[in-house]
């Protein structure tokens, strides 16, 4: 299970938390003006990469704020977390990939 | 190759020195085939075993980063059945159901086919409603769908709890007796010593770290055992179809996400079918080796680490208790994780990509190993004559797109 630091409520259970996918995903400013497959790759395509990974997640089961976690995808360390809006951390130091 | 037979088994039996083959070659790859499949797989392996009979192409390499079967194929809960509703995946699935029921005959190897029966449980009005209508689509599609209430599910299986003083009550189910499950290490093997007989090349520990495109046309892979040209190139990674397409400069709608399953100690026989239930999400058979074999939903993160969260353990014993409390005292034997690939509308993807001569065949999920020879036998005319069959069709790249989404979260009579 993931130790997840919710930067309101601190060090909770993976269990609190839901998963809501990959972050830094810009809704287009003007949709009109996409072609189908422009806005089938905003919709549906993803990075779904094989190391770092900046996705969304949740604290449903806590203060149900939604925030920003650096995440590795094969050893599931818990990189960083950041809040909505705020610019991922660029700390590279200890890459584990 | 030797027939199994009988015969042979004799033969090896009474023989001082048993005298059995190896079931295919292990060939060093050359430098050019016309057909590379990457991923050995069951889905892989049956596509150029179906290359290789149904269109005449001979001149195949199917390579593989690891071992035959040990991604998803060997780590599956080797359930097959095909009560879907929309009418493009009960085709699909129905085709594969098909292939499989004359399977063992076919690659002169025992995949140990049980058609014992599928039974997907019924907890609430809504529920039962909606699986009235789904029973009533997939017969309509000529596919066997029956409906049990409460009594005929106890009569089914015995030792399932139908009291109605617990959580989720069981109000009924439906049932498709041709479903059932099959050895899943078996459906690799016998895939492979058949297609390896016909001339297919199979590579082990071969991993692909790039592929060539030029002119916006496939030209060749780039391996850990050196280069291989190839005329045409089929993608079925699964969980790492994304990381391939990549290497051609696509992007998938897809995720790779852990899938957990487990089994218990052996015990004497108790269940005689596949139980599924939905809305408690746990799915089990009995495997004939006696161990419970339990699965449930996948892991909410993404991940390629073929291991979950110890809570996705938890809540599928809960939900196993829920339905069978006399199952508490058993102990769990083992338990593992695979990665699988999920799409936006859980169903997959089986067709051509924008570059010519590179087909992929991904996005199966949860669902895979069911579709098995179905998926390697439309694929192989997939790739065999530039166009999709019409069975795979409407399971294109471009569906996310044109926006023919083939929904079947939750149509698919379990949750993905």
């Amino acid at each position: 299970m993931l130790l997840i630091a919710c930067p309101w409520c601190g060090q909770r259970d993976e269990s609190e938390f839901t998963c809501g996918g990959e972050a830094h995903i810009q809704r287009p400013p003007d949709p009109d003006a996409l072609s189908d497959p422009e806005w089938a790759d905003y919709l549906f395509m993803r990075a779904n990469p094989k190391g770092r990974h900046r996705e969304r997640w949740c604290h449903t089961h806590g203060c149900g704020r939604w925030f920003n976690v650096e995440r590795h995808t094969v050893t599931h360390d818990v990189l960083s977390v950041y809040r909505m809006g705020e610019a991922p951390p660029d700390d590279r130091d200890g890459d584990p990939s | 190759m030797t027939r199994y037979s009988i015969f042979s088994l004799a033969r090896n039996a009474l023989a001082h020195r048993p005298n059995w083959q190896r079931a295919w070659r292990s060939p060093d790859p050359r430098p050019a085939y016309d057909v590379v499949i990457v991923g050995g797989g069951g889905h892989g392996l049956a596509t150029a075993y179906y290359l290789a009979k149904e269109h005449g192409v001979s001149n195949i390499a199917v390579l593989e980063k690891g071992w035959l079967g040990g991604g998803n194929t060997g780590r599956n809960t080797t359930v097959i059945r095909s009560n879907y509703l929309w009418d493009e995946s009960a085709h699909l699935y129905e085709k594969a159901l098909q292939l499989y029921e004359g399977l063992s005959q076919e690659l002169n190897f025992n995949i140990m086919l049980s058609q014992r029966g599928v039974l997907n449980l019924v907890h609430n009005e809504h529920e039962l409603k909606e699986m009235s209508r789904r029973v009533r689509a997939i017969r309509l599609n000529g596919i066997d769908s029956e409906i049990l209430d409460r009594q005929a599910v106890k009569a089914e299986i015995p030792v399932i709890n139908i009291s109605p003083q617990v959580r989720y009550p069981i109000l009924g189910a439906s049932i498709q007796r041709r479903g059932g499950v099959a050895r899943h290490d078996a459906v690799a093997w016998g895939f492979a010593r058949a297609a390896d007989a016909r001339g297919v090349d199979i590579v082990q520990n071969c991993e692909v770290t790039g592929i060539d495109v030029a002119n916006g046309r496939v030209r060749g892979l780039q391996t850990s055992r050196g280069a291989i040209a190839a005329k045409q190139v089929g993608l079925v990674a699964a969980g790492h179809s994304s990381l391939l397409a990549a290497m051609a400069g696509l992007r998938l709608p897809i995720e790779s996400h852990p899938l957990q399953a487990m089994v218990s100690e052996p015990i004497k026989p108790v269940l005689d079918c596949v139980v599924m239930s939905n809305a408690v999400h746990v799915y089990l058979s009995q495997s004939d080796k006696g161990e419970l074999v339990i699965g449930a939903g996948i892991d909410g993160y993404n991940s390629y680490a073929q291991r979950g969260s110890f809570q996705i353990i938890e809540s599928q014993m809960g939900a196993l208790l829920e339905l069978f409390p006399s199952f508490s005292r058993l102990r769990m034997l083992r338990q593992w994780g695979g990665i699988v690939d999920v799409c936006p509308d859980a169903s997959p993807i089986v067709g051509k990509t924008p570059v010519e001569g590179l087909y992929i065949n991904c996005g199966w999920g949860t669902g895979g190993f069911k579709a098995t020879p179905g998926s390697g036998w439309a694929f192989a005319h997939t790739i065999a004559q530039d166009r999709p069959h019409a069975l795979n069709a409407p399971f294109t790249l471009e569906r996310f797109s044109t926006g023919a989404l083939i929904d079947e979260h939750g149509a698919a009579a379990v949750a993905h």
